[in-house]
Parts: structure tokens; sequence; C-alpha cells
């Protein structure tokens, strides 16, 4: 016999007969409203239907992708130094934290919020920070820190401008007004992301080992309390709504995008620090992002192993007459959920107090594992909290490879037919290379961050990876983060591109003096109902897998962003990865930029014959193919411990990873040092018959450039020679104002103020906005 | 000799300049919470940076009404120092204890930069000959862009209360003034950051010279000690 049907509900509205028109409306599918009726054992109400279609989209079940997400290494057996690292891994709680010794640990995870930026970018910007934020301090640590990684199509649209201008300013706007700083990010320009950007925002907090508090519901019969800010119908539903493909009536969508409140959210870490400061205080703590009300009462009970139960009523509203499924739908920002110890009700009231906060009584922890809310007494939805979480359903999806790899794959520049450059093509390219958005400075945008505040930012954004020092009592320590991920890489092979995506992240970190310690991942991706998007996904995990397995980085948390598709289709596939990194000594601090004329610059890694996926194929042929540049788990190895080896010895006065533009790219940008410009002269005739687009432009991965004192060249070319890595020594830096190119057959000469300056201003003078300064 | 350093619900610069004067200046420093109305034994009260109350209104708009604020000018009446750094600048101009207004960048835009300032002969130590004729400190801010009437601006001249003025105006500020005190000399605020500039790391270090010199205006023996 099936339970009884609950009682009416106070709104009649929702008491309207549940049609399969309504379920599908819910983006729930007829086998999944089937499976809700087996775990109610009966027809579930409005409200309940709300509550599960939100708990079980992608944003919040993973569905499509937890399979997949197995494959990642968060812990080993017999654990290795970084995985014995892992205090809390993926998965466990609303973010990850790995241990820096001395008893303190860093708490980090990376977020999406694409979809509100699309529809509302500053807001929807804006908002991502915040619920990355909450995600860190909800594990107990203070936030110190935010990156964030940026995809957007081509500079030249005046809709692109406009959501590039609203998404910076947005993350601006929150991040600078609670005091963190924005220490580092990445941003690329790529016609897959036009009306489907993408915004991914890092947040990295400290605390002690004995500060880690967890999203756990326990003890029955304490007391579950509400604080921050009131409760209002914006945000209603997002969690679904970001797992739906953007479409033209998605504009219609906007209530679904919420409205950001910084200060609040400033006086909510606070509060919630001090209050988790006090021992015994707090049971269980969980902001409420997605799914707000909802998500944060059934994953604590859910992780607690025990039930909740809370009255409306009580919850603190913005507006009148909300009904069950408004105020458990909503995602209202700056909001989170304290279970307390019993009879300490008064403690964390007094705290909230003190910071002019709501904290509002709303419930109580049952032992019945179900999730009760009430509203004006009436129980609008009774259901078992695990069903919510841990039963939310799996697919695997049907995995198709691309039709379009089989071409893209053979195409080599050898068998192209195309050309190879000359010296006037080698001196335009460097040039139209310097000057494109997603090669050029991004000083546009992280000079409207602040990336100073909290006084510890030793490495300001624009080297290879931004370094912070973090005062810890009486100590000091210094980590180094950066993040990466090659979109056109990873269309023209995911698998590759994904462990390229790693890679270059981690020799960022190196060339920063750190050894990188653990990686978050932000995997945005297209609809995986499309068997080829699937493949994409699945292919790009194992790439990040085996990479983070090779380099014993364990995975400890992220995100998954699937449905990135605009009318145009699916965008390139984007597993954004972020590694942070420990610097052992203040002294090994590296910049990308050259210090005195006179230091001779030297290639670590070889010189491959190949061009593609390069931004040169696409900026100069207008081509977006080939394969993505080679890359070698062990020489990278090799290479990544070479430099660090190099930099604790002290004889490394620059070090500068290759990434997009190659070579001349990455020379020339040693050369825009924050303090002055330098010059340099170049004689690449020691490489042999290469192709000179392929030398000069090609982006083959494992390979830095670094800047040495004269007499040092030794000690690198031996310490090279002994790891089997090589090294060429490519020329001198100079007092002189030119950058001068002699290889085998083509030279060239450059006025480096003048690509500086094109490098410089090539965003802002796109983004300049008639009669205002700059 | 004690500091204190004002703690408004949005400070988010408190920190940086309780270090810069407590370990930077290793002077005795503590908070002062929003909500005292009294300020206790204290030789120079910092106005930090920040987003008081969110400034969501307009800077310093809701801040000037707090308790501490009150206190404040009693204590600035009676020729206490007062340093107000960024939002703390912006807090002093909203409660009439420096001269002129603060508003949007001119180019409506938020700027974190490295600015070169010159440094005015203002008072006997925050001058030249003291410090230098420029300094090198950060901005952050989205509203520094300095306002004052003519006849205003005319007295500020005159009484040579500018203290540092940009030399690449990043905001739009009148007549590049990035820094004052007011006539008496005891209340002295400015938008660049020198509670970012004093660590080894950072990469300017000026940020000491420059407070030391606001607290030699009353404690010359400071300068003295340390020249």
């Amino acid at each position: 016999m099936p339970a009884s049907p609950l009682p009416a509900n106070p709104d009649p509205i929702l008491n309207q007969p549940i049609t399969p028109a309504l379920v599908k409306k819910h983006g729930v599918l007829p086998e999944e409203f089937e499976a809700i009726k087996g775990f109610l054992d009966r027809e579930p109400t409005l409200t309940e239907l709300g509550i599960y279609s939100v708990m079980w989209s992608e944003h919040c079940a993973y569905k499509n992708s937890r399979p997949l997400l197995k494959g990642f290494p968060t812990e080993k057996k017999g654990a290795s130094e970084n995985f014995g690292r892992v205090l809390v891994k993926a998965g466990e709680e609303n973010a990850g934290i790995i241990d820096i010794g001395d008893g303190w640990a860093v708490a980090f995870k990376i977020e999406s919020h694409n979809h509100p930026s699309a529809i509302e970018p500053f807001e929807g910007a804006a908002t991502g920070v915040g619920g990355i934020v909450r995600d860190i301090f909800t594990m107990g640590a203070r936030p110190v820190l935010l990156t964030n990684s940026l995809r957007f199509g081509e500079l030249t649209s005046p809709t692109v401008q406009r959501l590039f201008r609203g998404v910076v300013s947005g993350i601006a706007h929150y991040g600078n007004c609670l005091g963190l700083p924005t220490v580092a990010g990445d941003v690329y320009f790529d016609r897959s992301y036009e009306g489907n950007p993408l915004v991914n925002a890092l947040c990295l907090g400290v605390l002690r080992h004995d500060q880690i508090k967890r999203g756990k519901a326990t003890g029955v019969g304490n007391p579950v309390f509400y604080v921050g800010a009131a409760t209002g119908r914006d945000g209603l539903g997002g969690a679904a709504f970001a797992s739906k493909e953007l479409s033209e009536e998605s504009h219609a969508d906007r209530p679904a995008v919420q409205k950001g409140d910084p200060f609040m959210e400033k006086l909510l870490i606070e509060a919630c620090l001090e209050m988790m400061e006090v021992p015994g205080l707090v049971v269980g703590i969980q902001d409420m992002g997605a799914a707000g009300l909802t998500c944060s009462t059934c994953e604590t009970a859910s992780r607690g192993g025990a039930g909740i139960e809370i009255e409306l009523d009580k919850v603190p509203q913005r507006e009148t007459g909300m009904n069950s499924y408004e105020i458990m739908l909503s995602e209202s920002q700056e909001r989170m959920l304290v279970i307390v110890q019993k009879g300490r009700e008064k403690e964390i009231e007094e705290i909230f107090q003190k910071w002019d906060l709501h904290a509002a009584h709303v419930g109580f922890v049952t032992d019945t594992e179900r999730m009760v809310v009430k509203q004006h007494g009436i129980t609008v939805a009774d259901i078992p909290a695990a069903s919510l979480t841990d039963a939310a359903p799996v697919y695997k999806r049907e995995s198709r490879e691309p039709a379009y790899l089989a071409t893209t794959s053979k195409w080599t520049i050898q068998s192209s037919g195309l050309a190879d450059t000359d010296s006037a093509g080698v001196k335009s390219g460097l040039e139209k290379l310097l000057a494109h958005p997603t090669i050029a400075s991004k000083r546009w945008v992280y000079r409207q961050y602040d990336h100073m505040v909290r006084h510890g930012t030793v490495v300001v954004p624009g080297s290879d990876a931004g370094v912070v020092r973090l005062r810890l009592g009486d100590q000091e320590k210094f980590i180094a983060i950066a993040n990466d991920c090659n979109g056109r890489y990873c269309y023209l092979n995911p698998y590759r591109g994904a462990v390229i995506a790693m890679v270059e992240c981690m020799r960022n970190l190196v060339c920063a003096g750190a050894t990188p310690l653990a990686m978050t991942d932000n995997l945005n991706f297209g609809n995986p109902y499309k068997p080829e998007n699937f493949f994409q996904l699945k292919e790009c995990v194992r790439g990040l897998a085996d990479a983070c397995n090779f380099f014993d980085v364990p995975v400890v948390g992220g995100n998954v962003s699937l449905y990135n598709e605009s009318p145009e289709g699916a965008i390139d596939p984007t597993p954004t990865v972020s590694v942070v990194g420990f610097i052992e000594n203040e002294k090994h601090v590296t910049k990308q930029f050259v210090r005195n004329a006179g230091e001779k610059l030297i290639l670590l890694g070889g010189a491959p014959n190949e061009l593609g996926g390069s931004q040169y194929l696409g900026l100069i042929h207008g081509l977006k193919t080939g394969d993505a540049p080679e890359v070698d788990l062990a020489t990278e190895k090799k290479l990544q411990s070479t430099l660090l080896t190099l930099i604790k010895a002290g004889v490394i006065s620059a070090a500068h990873d290759l990434s997009e533009g190659g070579l001349l790219v990455a020379i020339a940008e040693m050369l825009f040092s924050p303090e002055r410009t330098f010059g340099a002269k170049l004689d690449l005739t020691a490489f042999g018959a290469t192709r000179f687009d392929a030398l000069l432009f090609g982006e083959s991965q494992g390979r830095i450039v670094v800047s040495v004192k004269a007499d040092k060249i030794g000690t690198i070319l031996s310490e090279a020679h002994t790891s089997g890595i090589s090294a060429t020594l490519l020329g001198e830096v100079t007092d002189a104002t030119d950058l001068i190119l002699n290889a085998r057959g083509v030279a060239a000469q450059w006025s480096v103020p003048a690509l500086r300056e094109a490098w410089e201003t090539s965003i802002e003078r796109v983004m300049a906005r008639p009669g205002l300064a700059s | 000799m004690n500091i204190g350093v004002l703690q408004f619900p949005g400070s988010n610069c408190d920190q940086d300049a309780f270090h810069l004067f407590a370990n930077g200046l290793g002077l005795p420093t503590r908070y002062i919470w929003h909500k005292d109305t009294t300020l206790g034994d204290v030789d120079l009260v910092i106005v930090p940076g920040g987003f008081a109350y969110g400034d969501y209104l307009r800077c310093g708009a809701i801040a000037r009404f707090s308790p501490v604020m009150k206190a404040v000018a009693a204590y600035a009446d009676k020729g206490g120092l007062v340093y107000g750094i960024c939002n703390g600048f912006q807090i002093l101009c909203e409660a009439g204890l420096l001269p002129g207004a603060l508003i949007r960048n001119s180019s409506l835009e938020y700027r974190c930069v490295m600015c070169d300032l010159t440094v005015e002969a203002s008072t006997p130590s925050f001058s030249p000959s003291v410090l230098g004729p420029t300094v090198k400190l950060p901005i952050g801010h989205g509203e520094g862009n300095y306002r004052i009437d003519e006849a205003g601006l005319a007295r500020l001249e005159a009484n040579k209360q500018i203290l540092l003025r940009y030399q690449s105006n990043p905001n739009g500020s009148l007549s590049d003034i990035a820094g004052i005190r007011n006539e008496k000399g005891n209340v002295f605020g400015m938008m660049p950051h020198p509670d970012r500039a004093f660590e080894r790391f950072h990469q300017s270090r000026d940020g000491l010279a420059v407070s030391r010199a606001v607290l030699a205006t009353k404690f010359p023996e400071l300068l003295a000690k340390t020249a």
C-alpha cells in the first residue's frame, strides 16, 4: 500500500496535478519520475518535484559525469608524498584540503558560472566569485586569494566585448569588495565560445588542521540555523537552469540569475569564521549555493546519516507571500546553514548580532534520515535525504569519436603544402601574435582586480604563476598558483589536450620556483547527450587522470559544467586546470622577466617540427587543424625537475614556459619586464634544417626558456645533459631597444618598445570607451 | 606610542594597516571596533581601506555616521593624529575632517596599479627633503577621483595641504591630487596604499617612510631615531 499523500499545500497553486508536461518542464525524465515515486512510495508534491529536479540536475548530481570522475586519482594507498597531504579529498565536502606543513593546510576549489554569465555577465560572474568563496570558508578556512579562468568569442565582436567587460567588472566588484586579491588567471578568445563564455572562479583559503569543518548534520535535536541574507525569488531554479543548453529563450530565464551582495558576504565570512573558532559550537556547516536551502539541508542530513526538519515560516524572507517551492528552490546569495551544538544557541546568536546579521533557528536534526519541510506547520515535503544525493541517477552516456578528428589529426605542416615563412613573415608573424588578445597582455583585466590587498602578493599577475606569502601565526609560507587549458588542443585531441593543460599548469608553477602539490579542475563541455561531446569529456578526464597519476598530483575537487553550447554548436572542450604549488624558500621565487643585460637565454627542451593547433596556424593561415602539440610525460617530468633543481641552486635569473605563440613570443614576453624593457640578440643557427614557422611559432610542449648570468651557462648545460634534457643557447639579453634574430636563412629585427606597446595595449584599445580616460 | 586601526563592517585593509604599523614600523598596534564610542589611549588613529558598509550608496557616506567616527572627530578636534588610507580617505572627506570629495575614477573602472608620486613640501616631515622628490605606492580603488571647488583648491595650495600628486594620473583627480592633510596638520588622507608597500617582497617599500612622515608631524623624534 502506498504511503498516504501529504496534506494540501498552503499555496493552492502548488496543489495542481503533476502532469507529464510539468515533469518534462522540470527537466526530469519519465524514468526518473518513476524512481522518485519509488523513493516516496507515492506521487511527489510539486514542491518535492522541484526539489528532485534541482538535486538531480547535472550541476548538483554530476549524473552524466560521475562514473568518469571516478578515474581521477584522489587518494592512494601507501600514500606518496603528495597524496599523503590530502586531508579532505575530492567529492567528500565542499572543497578539498591539503596539508602544507606545521599543522597548516589550504582549501581550494574552482567552480563555473558560465550560463549565468552568458545571460547577465556582471551579476553572473560576481555571484560565481561569491559562491566559490563560500565553499572555502564553509570548510573553516580563511579565504586568501582568488584566480579565474575566462573564455570568450573573438574580441572583435561587440557582443563579446560587452560580455568580457561585464564579466571582468563583475569579478572585480565582488572580489575587490571582499578584500581578496586576484593573483592569477587566464583568458582565451576563440570563436567556439561565442555566445557561451566560460567563467571559472577559484578561491583558496588557509586553516589549521584542527579548524576543518564538515557539512554534516549530526546529533539528534541539535538546532539548525539559517544565517546571512534573506531569501528572495532570485535565482529560482538556477541549478536546473545551468543544466540546459543556452537558447534564444534563455534570456527569458533572467530571474534564474542571482544578484550578489559582496558586503553581506564579507560580514558572513567574518561572522562564520569567528563562530567556527569557538570550540565545539559548530557541528556542521554548509553554504546555500546551487539549489539553496534544498541542497544544504539534504546534503548535510545525508552526509551525517541523519534527518533534518525545518519550518519555512522561520526562514528570513525578502518578499511576502513566497510559497514552499519558491523558498526551497531560491538561490538567493550569501546564505549558510549551520548545525549548532544543542544548548549553545545563544552563543551563535551573539556572534551574528555583533556583525548585524540574522541567525534564524529554522529547524533541528532528527534520526529519521528524511528531509522534512513544513510551512505554517503543514508538511510540504518529506523525502528520504539520501535519495536526493547518493541515490541520484547516474548515466553512462554513449561516446563516439567526432568525425572531424579523422581529418584534423592527419594534417601536418609537412603534408599541408603550406609554404614555410620567410624573413618578412617572421617579422609580421611575431607582431601579429603578440597583439592577438589571447597572447596580448591581460593588463586591462587584472588592473581592475585588486591583486595586492592582504599585502601578501609576491608575484603579481602577468608572470607564469601568481605567488603569495601566507602569514600563518608567527611563520610564513609561500605558495604559487596558476590556471591552464588550451581548448583548441582539446578540440584537436581531447586526451592529449587535457594532458597538456595539466603539464603546462605545472610547468608554470615550476617556472615560478614551486613544487606542484594538488590540482582542482573545472570540466567545461557541451551537451553530454551528444555522443561526440561525451567522447571529448571522457577522453579529457582520462588525460587529466593520467597526467595527475604520472606526476603524483592528487585531484582534490572540482566542478563539472556541461551543456556549454550556443546555437552554433558546442564549445571547444575545456577542462580548466588549476594547480597549487609550494615554494620551499622565498629565495626560489622566480619570474618570467629577464633581470639584466648580458644574461644568456637558453632553451630547455627540444624543437620539434610541428605547428598543429598553434595560434600561428590560426592567425596567419586561418586554420584550426592538425594534432595537438607533442607532449611526453617522462621528458616533461625530467624538464620540470631539472629546472627546479637549477632554481634552487640559485643559477636562474628568469624562467618562462613556452605556450601559445611558441618560442619568439616567449622570448619577447621575457623582455617586457615591469622594471624596464630589454633588447636581445638571438642566434638560432644551431638549429638544424627545420621549418622556420615550426621552429619559431610551433607550440610543442616540454619547453622552457631560462635567462642566466653568462658564467652560469656551463652549470645549466651540464645539468641539462646529466638529466637528458636538450639545452640550446639562444642568445643574449642586451641594453639595446632591438630584438635581433638571425637563424640559418631568415633574419629579422624588431623595436622591443614597439612590440611591447602593441602587446600591452591590444586589449585596451579594443575595450576603450569613447570619451573616457583609460 | 599606541596605534589604533578602526574596523568597520566591510573594512578589508584593516589587517594590512595593522601589519604595516605593528611589524613594518614595530609600534604597538590594536584594532578599534566601529561600535566603540571611545578610542582609548591612542596616538594615531588609522582609518583603513575597504568598502565600509559596502559603499553601495557613496563611499564613506554611511561610515561617517558610525559611533566610532564621533569619537574620531572629537579626537581630531583636540589635535589627535588621524591617517586615512583609501576608503579611510573617502570616509574622512565624507565626515568633513578633510576638505573635498572623491568620486568615481574617470575610467569608470577600478584601478589596481603601481603609481609614481611627487612628494609635496607639506609639513617639516612630509616633504621632499625627508622623503625624496618621489615615492612609489600602489593604488587600488574605483573612486579615487579627487574633487574640490576652485576656492578650496586655492586654499589647499596656499596652505601646502597637498601631500602627494600622481605623476601619471590614474583616476582623473583634480590637479593630480593623491593625498592631502587638513589645515591644522593633524588629519591626513591618501588614496595610495602605504600598507601595501612595506614587505621585503613588495615592489616598493616607500610605505614605511611615508607613514613615518605622517607620524613625525606630531612625533618628530621618530624621524631622528630612524634617519
